[in-house]
């Protein structure tokens, strides 16, 4: 169980250099062993899955049956690329036809045997004691607020885990690290996802909603489990915050605020790299004077 | 053996497709067949006059009638045989209609078949044997379970034609859903007046035994014959002692929620449910006691006037003899907090509607103020959502709950009638107003009141600076919508009452998949169950409002009131029998029997074997297709009339 096959997909080697890197160093603190699955591809997300059903479901199970043939159980802390992983085996082992248009067309064998997990599954469903163990810098100044997104619980008979409406396997590993969650009504809005890359409209309203009731409930940040959500909070957050009386507010990787409660220094773990400067809240939280 | 074949045209519903003259010729050329005929209708008077005429002239022994489905005319024919002189059940119907030439279209062919099913029958009458209904003595008197108004009604109905009555409840009072009410729609008049009435006339019926805070604990026994016992669950106040007058209640230093009022509003451990209780008598929750709890206080033993308070009080257990059986169980309401979209469950001043109606009642939390839970204050714009919990498969409720567009359109109704300046929306998807008056008083609700209906569901509701956001959609405009509400209310539908299914396997009924009790013909019988002697009024069938609850709680008094008029009843003979001299006693069967009809018996040598209760058998048969050694067979439909039936057919 603690051994799985690490499925970085095309955000955590560019956009989320510092989830992958914050994920990985957490993951080896937890004793959780992380192999990169060999010659991965891209797991089918939004271009594929819009444009041609099929063509995902292929597209994400080229990795499964990569990952069969590793015979371990799958982890990608991107929720984008889990959903579609589970996703497709979701529908794949439910519709036999599917499968056989699949190994007819791609010659695609899929067995559907093995665990697809996120990595916040994937943490939160260790034993809580264990990571306790590791803690020796509590966050307790941290007010943060726990954002969840979309589709890290959306849709429940896909991904089967936590609640879809009121997911609080975030809140609990925040607590668990001494930090206060600040509880948010918006934990589980869409945040603009992709379009955020095309639609400054969309961010400055959804995102927006998100950091003001966030920044009003008196959080001093947020954290996420998804780059899509960092990117659209984070990279773009003076789109977001526009027209709004809001200070900026940094946003962390759940696995950054890990780490740093297990002791490692920022810098391993990406936190310079983000757009809005989360330096100073850091430096505060782990007691070094800026 | 001298059988005789009867061949109906049915109109052109069996004669166009099924050339009626070939099947007699056929039929004439069968073994034992002695006289055939084509009739028009063969059930009509005249055609049964004939027949009783061709059984007697003919010296008939054995009648094969080729027609309808013996689901609709058997037991005529059976009534032509017995007046004819021969026993009823030397009869056998070929279903050439519904089997047959409803759904053919070729007529050599559907003729053939029609020809073949008369094969058949005249095979298995001819190995058809004399059979004897039993008789049994009837117990007249009748359980009616459950004290809401479904129990209420049936109980006086039955008591009026003079039949003593037990009713069982299973809480401290009668009165049911109905009691919580406030008001009742279309008419708007005040529930509580219309019922309490009934409630003290129960109380004080000659023929009605109340017992309260009571629950079936076990039923044995068959139509006029029911032994039920019946669990008196410990009150720790002496009923028949106890003055209600409250004292107990008022000094009691115990917190808890009350239940009466669905847990808004704080109660006592030691409690009346409400003002026009029956019986007005405290009970106390030992759960919330603080002597139970902490072995300390007995505050209500010292100040009882009554001298009715009782510790050391046991859970008693009383037998009784009933003939027949009422089940009025009711409704249980839908847990909202499985909508975590809607704040399963997390925000105060998110509730469902039977909540909200006892704001509005007052003998409720707020004494018919309308308050916020969260800080008292009064609302401005209230939300109402409809279909929390009904016409929703995602949470496993497909089905329409019947009263929600009714009652949330009379609690907008009081609402503006409490509150005038308030604003209200209700979300809904259909309007369901079938009733009388009731498409009328939606209108009224929306016309003269003002009442925002947006049609659409509410996808989500939340909160943001102390008010409840409600998000959804109209769907007429097209248009997604967000109301700031100060209260919402959830049209919460309804669900079977707890313990249903526990219930229904006491009484051998059964239940749908969602828990309601299954009436014995969803048209025809729609109070009966296939338990004979075992009835349905009420919402415990499916949900109801109180006018088609009422109507069905005085059919069931009309059919028990039948059911017991006689001195002893008939049961049907097509029943399983034991053959006992070749029973194992592996008692396979009574696992599988559904009717609790089969029981041990002990032979004079010592050796135990299964009987059959022939007045409890419903003739289902699955004990014989059980029975390991082939020992049981039933009358009826033995296993030489089946094979001789198979046989008539593969022989050609």
């Amino acid at each position: 169980m603690s051994k799985f096959a690490y499925y970085p997909g095309c955000t955590l080697e560019q956009l989320a250099q510092e989830y992958d890197e914050s994920a990985r160093l957490v993951g080896k603190f937890l004793g959780l062993e992380f192999t990169e699955l060999p010659d991965w591809s891209c797991c089918g997300a939004t271009p594929s899955h819009h444009k041609n059903y099929l063509l995902s479901l292929a597209l994400a199970a080229r990795n499964l049956i990569l990952t069969e043939e590793q015979g371990l159980d799958l982890v990608a802390p991107c929720p984008a690329c889990s959903n579609r992983f589970k996703t497709a085996h979701h529908d794949l082992i439910s519709d036999f036809d599917l499968l056989k248009k699949l190994r007819q067309k791609f010659d695609l064998n899929y067995r559907g045997e093995i665990g697809i997990f996120s990595l916040l599954e994937v943490i939160s469903n260790l034993p809580f004691d264990l990571i306790r163990e590791k803690i020796v810098r509590p966050l307790d100044r941290l007010r943060v607020v726990p954002y969840y997104g979309c589709f890290l619980v959306r849709p429940p008979e896909v991904t089967q885990f936590d609640d879809p409406e009121n997911p609080t396997s975030l809140d609990n590993l925040m607590e668990l690290i001494g930090a206060q969650v600040v509880p948010s009504e918006y934990k589980t809005e869409c945040c603009g996802g992709v379009l955020g890359i095309t639609n400054n409209q969309v961010i400055s309203k959804l995102s927006g909603d998100i950091l003001e009731t966030a920044q009003k409930a008196g959080a001093q940040a947020i954290v996420v489990a998804c780059p899509l959500c960092h990117q659209n909070l984070d990279l773009k957050q003076d789109v977001a915050r526009s027209g709004r009386n809001l200070k900026p507010m940094p946003v962390f990787y759940f696995t950054q605020l890990m780490g740093l409660a297990f002791g490692i220094n920022p810098k391993d773990l990406g936190i310079p790299k983000h757009t809005v400067n989360p330096m100073r809240l850091t430096n505060s939280l782990i007691g070094v004077r800026s | 053996m001298r059988i005789g074949l009867f061949v109906c045209h049915c109109g052109n519903n069996i004669a166009s497709t099924v050339d009626v003259k070939k099947v007699v010729q056929a039929g004439l050329k069968l073994p034992y067949v002695v006289f055939a005929t084509d009739v028009d209708y063969v059930c009509s008077a005249p055609s049964q006059k004939n027949i009783e005429e061709a059984i007697q002239e003919k010296n008939l022994n054995r009648v094969v009638i080729a027609a309808c489905s013996p689901h609709v005319h058997e037991e005529t024919f059976r009534r032509v045989l017995k007046r004819a002189g021969l026993n009823p059940y030397l009869l056998q119907v070929a279903n050439i209609r519904e089997q047959c030439s409803w759904i053919h279209d070729n007529v050599i062919f559907a003729t053939i078949k029609a020809i073949d099913l008369v094969k058949m029958a005249v095979a298995k009458v001819s190995h058809h044997e004399p059979l004897v209904a039993p008789k049994v003595g009837v117990e007249k008197r009748a359980l009616v379970i459950g004290g809401g108004i479904a129990g209420i009604q049936a109980a006086l109905d039955i008591a009026e034609g003079n039949i003593p009555v037990t009713l069982v409840e299973r809480e401290p009072t009668i009165g049911g859903a109905m009691a919580k009410l406030d008001k009742a729609f279309p008419t708007l008049d005040c529930a509580a007046c219309i019922l309490t009435p009934k409630m003290a006339e129960v109380n004080q019926h000659e023929n009605i035994e109340l017992m309260v805070y009571s629950e079936i604990e076990d039923v044995k026994g068959y139509v006029g014959n029911f032994e039920v016992k019946i669990r008196k669950k410990a009150s720790y106040v002496d009923y028949e002692k106890c003055v209600g007058c409250g004292i107990c209640e008022q000094k009691c230093p115990s917190k808890a929620s009350s239940k009466f009022n669905l847990g808004r509003g704080d109660g006592k451990a030691i409690y009346i449910s409400f003002p026009q209780a029956v019986p007005k008598v405290a009970t106390i929750s030992p759960k919330h006691c603080i002597y139970f709890q902490r072995q300390k206080c007995r505050v209500c033993e010292k100040l009882c006037p009554a001298d009715a308070v009782d510790f050391k009080m046991q859970d008693e257990i009383v037998t009784e003899r009933f003939g027949a059986i009422v089940t009025a169980t009711g409704y249980s309401l839908f847990d909202y907090s499985q909508y975590g979209e809607y704040g399963g469950g997390r925000y105060p001043d998110v509730m469902s509607g039977l909540q909200y109606e006892r704001f509005l009642s007052p003998t409720g939390p707020s004494k018919g103020e309308i308050k916020r839970p969260s800080d008292g204050k009064k609302p401005e714009t209230i939300v109402f959502v409809a279909c929390v919990g009904s016409r929703d498969e995602a949470k496993g409720r497909p089905y329409c709950s019947a009263v929600c567009c009714m009652y949330t359109a009379k609690q907008a109704i009081l609402t503006k009638e409490h509150l005038p300046e308030s604003q209200i929306y209700v979300f809904y998807i259909d309007i369901r107003a079938t009733g009388k008056l009731y498409e009328e008083f939606v209108r009224r609700a929306q016309e003269e009141y003002g009442v925002q209906y947006v049609r659409g569901r509410v996808s989500k509701i939340y909160t943001d600076n102390g008010k409840l956001k409600v998000r959804g959609a109209d769907t007429l405009l097209g248009e997604p919508v967000e109301v700031d509400a100060d209260l919402v209310v959830l049209a919460t539908g309804f669900g079977a009452s707890k313990g249903a299914s526990t219930l229904a396997k006491k009484l051998g009924i059964s239940h749908d998949s969602y828990g309601f009790f299954t009436e014995s013909h969803p048209k025809l019988k729609p109070v009966e169950t296939n338990t004979r002697g075992v009835f349905l009024a009420g919402a415990c069938q499916s949900p109801k409002d109180i006018p088609a609850t009422v109507a069905q709680a005085s059919g069931v008094a009309s059919k028990v009131l039948g059911a017991l008029s006689k001195d002893q009843i008939e049961t049907s003979p097509l029943v399983a029998a034991v053959d006992a001299r070749r029973c194992i006693g592996c008692f396979q069967c009574l696992g599988v029997c559904p009717y609790k009809a089969i029981e041990e018996v002990a032979l004079n040598n010592g050796a135990k074997i299964a009987e059959i209760i022939p007045t409890l058998c419903q003739g289902c048969g699955l004990c014989v297709a059980t029975c390991n050694p082939g020992v049981i067979s039933l009358n009826g439909f033995t296993d030489n009339q089946l094979i001789s039936e198979v046989e008539a057919i593969v022989k050609g």
